[in-house]
């Protein structure tokens, strides 16, 4: 009789084991798939923007511009963001200064905050701070509005009514963020270094002159040259993704939602990606 | 005037257009029925080049709306007038920018003459003196008879209907209907409705095809079509919840 149960038991564990194996195979099977699909649609993605990019820049210059459409644009996206553009660079001077403070008292070299701060905004901290809070404010914004309109049907109501959506829609968009963009990093530049001389003026006791004249003397045309490059190139990246993202939504409301996550995800991958791109080859550039 | 030629379009995995062949014929108007989802509405884009099929062609006036170029698509897409499902207004646009929009963009027309042909469209469909509003401060059914006064602003030799009646009152169904046959006896239009509403496609119709499962299964005139043999168009033109439609995979699937 116990014979004959461990008999049965033997044959139930022989069986889990198959199904269990079963399952596995089926599970690992399904990986070449799942990383195949993945980079495909990744692949898809690159592939889409670049295309995007090139309809845009073509009906930049092809065909007679949306005047109207892209004044609009500009102020939406330029004068409506100065206030918050202006008002983190301050703070991002502010706190550069009294942090930099910690270091440079206990070497009595107060007066080279100055220069510290005037050169990390103009290089880096202007150009990509201003470019991370437009691919918030106006990336997320810009896609949300495409989005809509794809999901109720009112970008292919455009092209039933014989209108391209790249030259009507994005090319606005685009033209706007790329001239905006350098112009809105000027003002932030300016009003960081402000805030560091409010904090080195106020606070640490740096004489006016001493530091206007420490944040002007280091800085050569190539650190603002450089930055304001940056700039043009980050607008470029945001109006691309967030158009896209937005010419490409799907599944209503919820997709909407998840295209302006996107937009604003890969906008802020990209910018530091670009970044980093941008510092390499200047660095190289101007060192070799 | 418009043939379609076996069409093919699938969306990943799901075949929705399955060698579709339909001819619609000068200043007829014909109605495309079927269920929900099964592709009517995709029918409609393909016929305006929107979309692009996987294989096939659509023929409008002899020119293959699957090939054309850029300019000469646009040059085709001036015939017609589009009116969709939700309306598809411009948001950001008023109401008398919505109707003039392709009047604006590919015609030299004066804003005042662009002004009266908008006000005359807006009064076809029984509205007046909205051309300031914003779409969203209209109700659904008027939207949708905004979105019909765009479609004719261009006077279209045609005119597509994506479910003219979903989503408006019986009342206002019926006035659309009206609107839809008025304008097919003065101005000679041929009309393609898509509808799944079967009173409105029995008061508009010339004939009526059925699309099943990426097909046109029949297509026959109004009383045709109501004395059918077809098991499958019976029981969807007379809405039964059992049939050869719904035997095949439950209902709720």
């Amino acid at each position: 009789m116990n014979l004959l149960l461990n008999k049965n038991n033997s044959a139930n564990n022989g069986e889990e084991d198959l199904r269990l194996f079963g399952e596995t195979f089926r599970e690992v099977r399904g990986w070449p798939k799942a990383i195949g699909g993945k980079f495909i649609s990744g692949v898809g993605y690159i592939g889409g923007s670049c295309i995007l990019l090139a309809q845009t820049v073509f009906w930049s210059f092809a065909g007679p511009l949306k005047r109207r459409h892209t004044l609009d644009q500009m102020s939406k996206i330029g004068v409506n963001s100065l206030p918050i553009v202006l008002m983190i660079s301050l703070f991002t001077g502010m706190v550069l200064a009294l942090q930099s403070a910690y270091q440079m008292q206990k070497m009595s070299a107060e007066m080279y905050i100055a220069s510290l701060v005037s050169l990390s905004i103009t290089r880096e901290l202007g150009p990509v701070l201003t470019a991370l809070i437009i691919a918030g404010r106006v990336g997320a914004s810009i896609t949300a509005e495409l989005g809509t309109m794809k999901v109720t049907e009112q970008i292919d109501a455009l092209e039933a009514l014989a209108t391209n959506p790249v030259r009507y829609l994005v090319v606005p968009r685009f033209l706007a963020l790329t001239f905006m963009l350098p112009l809105l990093t000027i003002y932030a530049d300016i009003t960081g270094i402000f805030g560091g001389y409010v904090v080195g003026v106020f606070k640490l006791g740096i004489s006016s002159n001493m530091y206007w004249r420490m944040a002007y003397d280091p800085l050569i045309f190539k650190d603002i040259f450089t930055g304001l490059i940056k700039s043009f190139a980050f607008g470029m990246i945001i109006a691309v993704v967030a158009c896209f993202q937005g010419l490409n939504t799907e599944g209503g409301a919820e997709g909407v939602g998840r295209a302006t996550t996107l937009a604003v995800v890969v906008s802020f991958i990209m910018i530091i990606a670009a970044d980093c791109f941008f510092t390499a080859l200047f660095y190289f550039v101007y060192t070799v | 005037m418009i043939e379609i030629i076996n069409l093919c379009k699938s969306f990943e995995d799901h075949l929705v257009l399955d060698n579709l062949n339909l001819n619609i014929q000068k200043g007829e108007t014909m109605v495309i029925i079927g269920r929900s989802g099964c592709g009517k509405s995709v029918m409609l884009k393909h016929i305006i080049g929107i979309m692009k099929p996987d294989s096939g062609q659509v023929f409008v006036d002899g020119l293959d709306m699957t090939r054309l170029n850029y300019k000469e698509l646009n040059d085709s897409r001036m015939k017609f007038g589009m009116l969709f499902q939700g309306a598809a207004l411009f948001d950001s646009l008023s109401i008398g920018e919505n109707v003039g929009f392709a009047l604006y963009e590919h015609t030299n027309l004066s804003r005042s003459q662009i002004g009266k042909r908008i006000k005359e469209c807006l009064e076809h469909v029984g509205l007046s003196g909205i051309e300031n509003l914003k779409p969203a401060e209209l109700s659904g059914g008027m939207r949708k008879r905004v979105g019909l006064a765009r479609a004719i602003a261009v006077n279209p030799e045609i005119i597509m209907y994506d479910e003219p009646t979903t989503g408006v009152d019986p009342i206002m169904g019926d006035a659309v209907n009206e609107l839809i046959v008025e304008l097919h006896d003065k101005l000679n239009i041929t009309s393609i409705a898509v509808t799944h509403d079967m009173i409105s496609a029995y008061k508009i119709a010339d004939r009526i095809a059925m699309l099943y499962e990426g097909k046109i299964i029949e297509v026959g005139t109004p009383d045709e079509i109501k004395n059918t043999k077809n098991p499958i168009v019976k029981q969807f033109t007379t809405g039964a919840a059992t049939g050869p439609i719904t035997d095949k995979k439950n209902l709720l699937d």
